[in-house]
């Protein structure tokens, strides 16, 4: 074997592929909340269908989604692997089990992660799919942009319309919030990023960061479901 | 005090165990965690019955022997105490204390409360050491090292390997023991040299063993008698990512 395998199938080599993955689908939360907050925009959907056009046919964003899709497989699988891992560490289990010193997003983060994917095929059954792969979504032609456009953004509030969808979504941030609670510090612990000074700001940030952007994600169908 | 407690018994470690209940009295609240066993097994072996096996040496908290998980806790309920520093006014009159020993596929149970350890020495025999050659012993100050680095060495050092953190740890990861043990050496001129092939074979062979991998769960450093700290995981992290990159 050589070292490169050796360290992708170690312990920390497959942690590490956690780590990276985890850190780029934070990355990607953030460029999607900022694309996505134009849904709330009062321009009947104009600005957020240029941009999902726009989205859909540049070349970079394409190889940028295609890396996106394999870290999201990769992190769930490799997920599911080293969750199967520990859970046959100790096949005896003890009697009374110790929930007092560590956190509930810590202990559960193969659950919270599964429940997250189930979220994204759904999310992306919605809407991805029809976007990419279906006519279902009539065109629009704006003044501003010289071709037509898919008009996703009325299959977007048609979906928010529905309170179940709504209900479905700001569960689903609930979740993702947990996850990120544990995910973000835990990420840079893996790739030994640990430091007296800079570990309290990273856990700090993790902390805002693991609240504040699903939130803001949470906003966009309760927000749209009201109007 | 009087007490219930709830302790595993098992015969060999093909045998399937199971609990079984004994009623104690007459406990001091200055008796230790051990000493409370102890009188116990006394009165198990007057009545011809097969007394509570159990590891333990030093009694002061040293040798890394004790190693009971006391109602879901290894080494009990205080923080940065083994089972034989631990008291019974630690604990209220008429209580019930669950007694289990060590539990991880790679610490299996040999008898009661005793569980095999060697896995923990076969990480060390892979690469827990320095290669010297004998001869008279080097004068203490020969090697300039600074206090920082050696007060870090030594809290590394402190590791006592009784193997709490891998019984806390709800995977059975043996990362903060490894960590420490790599982490002791890798801070001091004398561990350079091997460096790079200590943290790449004590990796390979805790793999090898099969503990559990390393959630970030904090449960160990919580447990850890000796307090080691998470810092070392991520030392040891860094060091092996260094050295799968950069050895040759």
């Amino acid at each position: 074997m050589n070292w490169f395998s050796k360290f992708l199938t170690s312990s920390i080599g497959q942690k590490v592929i956690m780590s990276i993955t985890g850190l780029f689908l934070i990355l990607f939360l953030v460029i999607h909340l900022i694309g996505n907050l134009q849904l709330l925009k009062n321009d009947g959907g104009e600005s957020f269908n240029i941009y999902a056009a726009f989205m859909a046919h540049n070349p970079l964003i394409k190889v940028v989604s295609i890396t996106l899709y394999a870290s999201i497989l990769l992190h769930a699988i490799q997920g599911i692997l080293i969750t199967l891992k520990n859970k046959g560490a100790r096949k005896q289990k003890y009697l009374v089990s110790n929930t007092q010193t560590t956190s509930f997003a810590s202990r559960q983060m193969a659950l919270l992660g599964t429940l997250i994917f189930v979220f994204i095929c759904i999310h992306m059954g919605d809407f991805w799919y029809k976007m990419k792969f279906t006519d279902e979504l009539p065109l629009q032609k704006y003044a501003t942009h010289t071709e037509y456009v898919k008009d996703l953004y009325s299959r977007v509030y048609i979906a928010f319309q529905q309170l179940w969808i709504v209900v479905v979504y700001v569960i689903s941030m609930v979740v993702l919030t947990f996850h990120l609670l544990h995910g973000f510090q835990s990420a840079f612990q893996t790739l030994g990023l640990n430091h007296r000074k800079y570990t309290p700001v990273i856990k700090a940030i993790g902390t805002v960061f693991a609240i504040l952007v699903p939130l803001a994600f949470a906003l966009i169908p309760v927000l749209m479901y009201f109007n | 005090m009087k007490l219930t407690l709830k302790i595993w018994r098992q015969e060999n470690s093909n045998a399937s165990g199971k609990f079984q209940t004994y009623q104690v009295s007459d406990v001091s609240p200055d008796m230790s965690f051990l000493e409370m066993i102890d009188v116990l097994n006394e009165k198990l072996i007057v009545k011809n019955e097969d007394p509570i096996a159990f590891d333990h040496d030093c009694r002061e908290g040293i040798c890394g022997m004790c190693s009971m998980v006391i109602n879901g806790r290894p080494h009990g309920p205080l923080k940065g105490v083994t089972t034989c520093q631990l008291h019974m006014r630690s604990f209220k009159e008429g209580d019930t204390i669950v007694i289990e020993p060590w539990r991880a596929n790679s610490f299996p149970v040999l008898k009661d409360l005793i569980v095999d350890r060697t896995a923990f020495d076969r990480v060390i025999a892979s690469g827990g050491y320095i290669s010297v050659n004998t001869g008279n012993a080097q004068d203490a100050n020969n090697i300039p090292i600074s206090k920082i680095d050696a007060d870090e060495a030594f809290g590394s050092a402190s590791c006592i390997g009784c193997g709490a953190c891998v019984a806390a740890c709800p995977n059975g990861s043996a990362m903060l023991f490894v960590s420490a043990k790599v982490n002791q050496l890798s801070k001091l001129p004398q561990g350079q040299p091997e460096r790079n092939v200590r943290v790449l074979d004590m990796v390979a062979q805790m793999d090898k063993e099969g503990f559990g991998f390393c959630s970030n769960t904090g449960a160990c450093e919580a447990d850890c008698p000796k307090e080691i700290s998470l810092t070392n995981i991520a030392a040891l992290n860094r060091d092996y990512l260094k050295a799968s990159l950069m050895d040759q």
